[in-house]
């Protein structure tokens, strides 16, 4: 890791456990991101890596352990939870755009009634933000008129504006068609050259390699295995995670 | 060089989409007579265009006749518009002092103002409100009186197309409100706030509005103590309200169970508060959805406010039935009505106008 990482956990996950109905979603579950970490979550599907990053700014409730979260723990008091979300951006695997508010509203929404910015000021950084996902001319059209890729980097555009400390991202190029998953990667990978702590559920092993300061790999509600990425892709260790990394390495 | 040049640009032929047809006999072709099916379609709608027209033109315009001095004069072939002019005051604004009849007439000259002005959209939002909200006061004050130099009239004298639209008008944006928390509260996570949102529905849909109209004016005074009255009017305008209101709160019930559970994702992520995500991002995109039977259940109400007749509210449909029973002028019924359904018919024509101009308003961002 290095020195860019501070030694100071953002994020720091104990025992955290979590059912869907009677399924054991997530099983004893120890995380720790810290600051201007970058961590990528990988493993099958339904193994429980988006409940993990979504039960960080409480898209849903764990319901045994502690979440820690920028010095704020976890609890069902909605002050807690709303001032959480004020410090983490998410962005989701259907990009959650609004769809009734152009580009900028959909940039400036938060920042003025949450953060209490003047209209100006925000528009400001919004267009800032539109500039640095490389899209400052699509501000005034709606989310509808917009590409797949477009729109993601929108929601990363949307996210950042609240200057968050911590971003969260779902799957982030999971519904683009392939010739869109470089412009949004590029885009995140600047974000992380910028020192942003990032969490990211992920299939783009390349992404991985070259983004990650460590790998997580999760499989039936547990962590298997986690490490820096060289390590990580050239000795695995579980026999779980060599075979994730054949099937999802082999073409 | 060997390699082709595969970003090499060549000359893409640009071609034109193909001409759309232009005049009348394109337009008849296109419209009326395109195909079989089509052509003996437009012959017996002709057919019967043919039949109905000519008597129906002649009873209301060729043969009318337009001024009379009493019913008897006015008896011929054709409609008696005589009897409209004769009654149009009373029909309009019934019992209202007749000299003061000009206040009314204001308040709907206002009504219809602030409705047209409700069409513009640079006025939307707090302008419009407060436009309202004087014009609800200015109507308050001519309808009342008492001060200005203005004779009080009392409520019980109100009727005629201002009582309509003062029940309806006033009514109908009450109802909204109480429409959309009925119908957050239906959809909440607390238990308590949820069963009295169900009940209240299930119980005022499960009855008809005639019946609300009687238990607000026959049974409530015996609930209250002896000496205490509550307005006539006001007690119609509440049921009317409260009638409305469980019925809107469905539709906007629909309109926020179309809401994607992604929105309320993204905005819970970016740290928006209960009401703010309702009234930012839930909200406009529910209400936007449900534009047509939100319209289509005003429209309905509008002409709801009819029933207001049974408990002695004199509004424009009572007024007109009142007109008929002149004994100097027997037998216009249907003049009375055909005027009076022109006068309803104009108001919701236009409501459901308003409602495809809102439509298209709001959907501008699924426009592609």
């Amino acid at each position: 890791m290095s020195e860019r990482v501070a030694d100071i956990p953002i994020i720091e996950l104990r025992q955290v456990d979590k059912w869907f109905g009677d399924f054991h979603v997530l099983k004893g579950i120890d995380l720790e991101v810290k600051k201007g970490e970058r961590v990528v979550v990988c493993g099958p599907s339904g193994s429980g890596k988006s409940t993990i990053i979504r039960c960080i700014n409480r898209l849903e409730e764990h319901q045994r352990g502690q979440i820690v979260v920028a010095g704020i723990e976890l609890t069902s008091d909605v002050k807690n939870i709303e001032a959480i979300r004020r410090e983490v951006g998410m962005v989701f695997q259907q990009f959650n755009l609004f769809p009734h508010l152009t580009v900028l509203q959909n940039l400036t929404l938060a920042p003025i009634w949450v953060r209490k910015l003047p209209r100006k000021e925000a528009e400001d950084t919004a267009r800032l933000y539109l500039e640095r996902v490389k899209i400052p001319e699509q501000a005034d059209k709606y989310p509808g008129q917009l590409s797949g890729g477009q729109q993601q980097r929108v929601a990363i555009a949307r996210s950042l504006c609240m200057k968050p400390e911590i971003m969260l991202f779902d799957e982030p190029t999971s519904a683009l068609d392939p010739e869109m998953i470089k412009e949004v990667l590029d885009v995140m990978i600047e974000l992380a050259r910028d020192g942003m702590t990032m969490v990211c559920v992920t299939h783009e092993m390349g992404f991985a390699r070259t983004v990650a300061d460590t790998m997580v790999f999760m499989d039936r509600g547990e962590i298997v295995e986690r490490g820096p990425p060289a390590e990580f892709f050239a000795n695995p260790k579980s026999d779980r995670t060599k075979l994730f990394l054949s099937q999802i390495l082999a073409h | 060089m060997t390699d082709v040049d595969i970003t090499q640009e060549l000359p893409i032929p640009v071609e034109r989409p193909p001409r759309r047809t232009h005049g009348v006999v394109d337009w008849l072709r296109a419209n009326l007579f395109g195909g079989v099916f089509n052509t003996i379609l437009t012959l017996i709608a002709l057919y019967f265009l043919a039949i109905a027209m000519p008597p129906l033109v002649r009873w209301a315009f060729v043969d009318a006749v337009w001024s009379a001095p009493n019913g008897q004069a006015c008896r011929g072939a054709g409609a008696c518009w005589a009897f409209i002019g004769e009654k149009l005051r009373f029909i309009l604004f019934g019992t209202f002092p007749y000299e003061q009849q000009w206040r009314p007439l204001a308040v709907v000259v206002i009504f219809v103002a602030m409705i047209l002005a409700s069409c513009d959209r640079r006025l939307w939002g707090r302008r419009l409100m407060l436009l309202w909200l004087a014009g609800f006061i200015a109507a308050g004050v001519l309808m009342w009186g008492g001060i200005l130099g203005m004779r009080y009239v009392e409520t019980r004298l109100w009727s005629g197309l201002p009582l309509t639209l003062i029940v309806a008008v006033v009514g109908l944006p009450f109802a909204f409100p109480v429409a959309i928390l009925l119908a957050l509260g239906r959809r909440s996570r607390l238990p308590a706030v949820r069963v009295v949102s169900v009940a209240y529905i299930e119980l005022v849909r499960g009855v008809p509005l005639v019946t609300i109209l009687f238990m607000a004016s026959v049974m409530l005074p015996l609930f209250l103590p002896t000496g205490v009255t509550i307005d006539k009017l006001l007690r119609a305008g509440i049921a009317f309200v409260l009638f409305a209101a469980a019925y809107l709160a469905e539709i906007v019930r629909g309109g926020l169970q179309a809401i994607p559970r992604g929105q309320i994702e993204a905005a819970d992520a970016l740290g928006l508060g209960y009401w703010q995500r309702t009234r930012r991002i839930v909200l406009p995109q529910a209400l936007a959805m449900v534009i047509p039977p939100l319209v289509n259940n005003s429209i309905s109400g509008f002409k709801s406010t009819s029933l207001v007749l049974i408990i002695g509210l004199f509004d424009l449909l009572n007024t007109a039935n009142t007109a008929l029973t002149d004994p100097n002028w027997q037998g216009f019924a249907t003049e009375v009505y055909v005027f009076v359904a022109a006068i309803y018919w104009t108001f919701c024509f236009f409501m459901s106008r308003y409602s495809q101009m809102l439509e298209r308003e709001f959907n501008k961002g699924r426009r592609r």
